[in-house]
């Protein structure tokens, strides 16, 4: 009889070509995505060895992190974007690449049109140059960043060496209160085994709290798995994933269709398989989540204060502490509700899917953008921002005094077109809250898209069921 | 790819958790610089320089002798954050070919090996004393051997590292792994008409296995 075995297991079995002497492996890569800012070195490296793309369909490219999300006109496009979308696509044409182009309706973040078009499938060995590629974990694919030297190999074999990670599970149980969203679980996990926790590991999420998410709900927290250490987050295909892929543009259909189910049913970790590390996490209780600091693990409920640096778990966290409040500009003690921000960020590809858009927009409703904030809504795809629309939300935001963007990365990271200026304060539903990360000093919060809605409104970060009591 | 052998060089401390791609590497959206080699300028932009280009006198970088490193002694998780392989880029053009650090990222610590940058992993503890040793500029030299798998302090104090025998092959004699792959390719296709047979669903309509 073979041993139990772990999802992660079972995906690396699947994939493995070869076992070097030292653990490592070369294993098969089914698909991978392509955008602009770090794939076309890439292509770059092939056309300098005079290789081809040995799979071109296996890859799907999309433009997203330098693109403007106030217009879509390239004459008013900066010179530099140009010139990375220009030396991306150019090269995805010459190797037969797919490409969703800039004013296509399915254009977006790559790791929203992933699942989208059903390019995303349970069972997969999926990779970007992107470290969020985890995200797509969700559906039980292995699914993490590379490097663009990586990406080449992939590119010109379909293969890549990797070391074999170890696995951790971390099981979410308990019953969470309202206006808690997929955003607090993990942010809650991060806290908990710190930002670099996952490290070495693929973490896979399981129990009762995650099986009863939304697609979108797991794909939240899988996208931050890599703000735990953990290059590839999981969480194992059932019904839900089914549900939500069946019928998607790149999804099989018909005969394949079972038979790919038939197979992804047997993805799931065995009952007895054994973890390296296991962690649970209670979600009774607790409070909507808020990061105080410049790492994602600085991480506290919004009904407590900035904490003490001498309450820290050892010298080099105190030192951190210290580091980071000097950069946010909090004293230890002051309460995170009330702060005051400048601006309000809804988009990333950690919540800018239909559902997040719902939850905040349940919150705006009938209220207005609080004076002196500059709030934006920048939807993860243009299919989403459709079917948004379809539903009023985008009349909601607009009424707000919100901007209704067009899709991309926009304020997630610093760049020339959406950045927050130096000393600015920002609620952000994104992933990073490093320093310089939204742009030149300034100060990033992350929580959740109903959490952004009540502190555009408010004007503070606020406890969002206050407003929803 | 440069080979990494050993190397003798100035070791700036840099003791600080968590620095991340964004540190090392700010402006991603911004410049859009092509050239690995052209991206020395932007390594730890924020930190090196003022807003108006001029060297910042507090960070380690832009202090004699550690202006002249080759060789980062950092906390733990260092390289975390995005994959962007600019990071690596940006370091290698400004000369650091060599990072100690309790741990690094998995991404970050993949992206030195295909450049020829050798990522160290010591203990906390020994990672600390070097990092306090090389304070001092008098012993601010350390010598990094791949071979021997150790790092020499300027008073011989010596330190053992791990790493991969396979990395360790690969970075001595200064190749990548596509050269390996390509010689077993037909292993690769006879696994992917295998693998494809059992998963049609996956197949590629146009046959390129």
């Amino acid at each position: 009889m073979t041993p139990p075995r772990t999802l992660y297991q079972k995906l690396w079995d699947d994939h493995c070509i070869e076992t070097y002497p030292d653990g490592q492996g070369l294993i098969w890569v089914d698909r991978q995505l392509l955008y602009e800012a770090t794939s076309f070195q890439a292509l770059q490296g092939l056309e300098k060895r005079g290789l081809p793309a040995l799979r071109p369909t296996a890859s799907l490219a999309v433009p997203d992190h330098v693109i403007p999300t106030h217009h879509r006109n390239p004459s008013a496009f900066s010179e530099s974007t140009r010139r990375l979308l220009d030396a991306m696509f150019e090269r995805c044409g010459r190797q037969g690449i797919p490409v969703i182009p800039l004013h296509d309706e399915r254009q977006g973040i790559v790791h929203v049109i992933g699942p989208e078009q059903g390019f995303t499938l349970p069972g997969l060995v999926m990779v970007c140059c992107d470290s969020h590629t985890c995200t797509n974990g969700a559906f039980g694919a292995l699914a993490f960043g590379i490097g663009s030297s990586e990406f080449e190999h992939v590119l010109a074999t379909q293969t890549l060496v990797q070391p074999k990670l170890r696995s951790m599970r971390v099981r979410v149980t308990g019953e969470m209160g309202p206006a808690i969203f997929a955003k607090d679980i993990i942010l809650a996990i991060i806290g908990r085994i710190g930002h670099d926790g996952g490290v070495g590991h693929a973490i896979e999420f399981a129990g009762s709290v995650v099986t009863s998410l939304s697609m979108e709900g797991r794909m939240t927290m899988c996208n931050m798995a890599i703000e735990a250490g953990a290059r590839s987050g999981l969480i194992a295909p059932d019904e839900t994933s089914f549900a939500y892929l069946k019928g998607r543009a790149m999804a099989p259909s018909g005969a394949a269709w079972d038979m790919a189910v038939a197979y992804w049913q047997t993805l799931p970790s065995d009952p007895d398989a054994v973890f390296d590390k296991d962690v649970e996490i209670d979600m009774t209780g607790i409070s909507p989540r808020v990061t105080w600091g410049t790492s994602p693990e600085q991480v506290t409920g919004i009904g407590n204060t900035v904490p003490d640096p001498g309450d820290a778990p050892d010298q080099a966290r105190q030192a951190a502490w210290l580091a980071a409040q000097a950069y946010m500009d909090l004293k230890p003690g002051t309460a995170l509700s009330g702060v005051r921000i400048d601006k309000a960020f809804i988009g990333s590809c950690t919540n800018a899917r239909l559902d997040d858009l719902r939850a905040a927009s349940a919150v705006v409703k009938g209220r207005r953008v609080a004076d002196g904030v500059h709030a934006i809504v920048v939807p993860g795809s243009g299919l989403i921002r459709t079917a948004a629309e379809a539903e009023g939300i985008d009349r909601i935001f607009i009424e707000a005094g919100f901007e209704w963007r067009l899709p991309g990365c926009s304020m997630c990271f610093a760049n020339d077109l959406d950045s927050v200026s130096p000393g600015e304060r920002c609620a952000s539903t994104s992933n990073r809250n490093f320093e310089h990360r939204q742009g030149v000093n300034a100060r990033t919060h992350l929580m959740s898209p109903a959490m952004v809605a009540a502190a555009a409104v408010t004007g503070r970060l606020t406890d969002v069921r206050e407003l929803l009591a | 790819m440069r080979a990494f052998t050993r190397l003798s060089g100035i070791a700036a401390p840099l003791p600080r958790r968590n620095v991340n791609t964004d540190d090392i590497y700010p402006n991603l959206g911004g410049a859009a610089i092509t050239d690995p080699e052209a991206m020395g300028p932007c390594a730890f932009g924020n930190w090196r320089w003022n807003a108006d280009g001029s060297p910042r006198p507090d960070f380690i970088l832009n202090q004699p002798p550690y202006d002249r490193a080759q060789i980062l002694i950092a906390g733990a998780n260092f390289g975390c954050g995005s994959a962007r392989e600019q990071a690596a880029w940006c370091m290698n053009a400004i000369g650091l070919r060599c990072i100690i650090a309790p741990s690094f990222s998995d991404i970050f610590y993949g992206n030195c090996l295909k450049n020829g940058m050798l990522p160290v992993r010591l203990s906390e503890d020994a990672t600390d004393a070097l990092s306090a040793f090389v304070s001092d500029p008098a012993n601010a030299t350390l010598d990094v051997d791949l071979d021997a798998r150790t790092v020499t302090r300027s008073d011989g104090c010596v330190a053992i590292f791990d790493i991969s025998p396979r990395d360790r092959q690969r970075l001595l004699a200064g190749v990548d792994d596509i050269g390996a792959t390509f010689a077993i390719m037909d292993r690769i296709h006879a696994f992917a008409a295998d693998y494809h047979h059992r998963r049609p669903w996956l197949a590629d309509e146009r046959g390129a296995d």
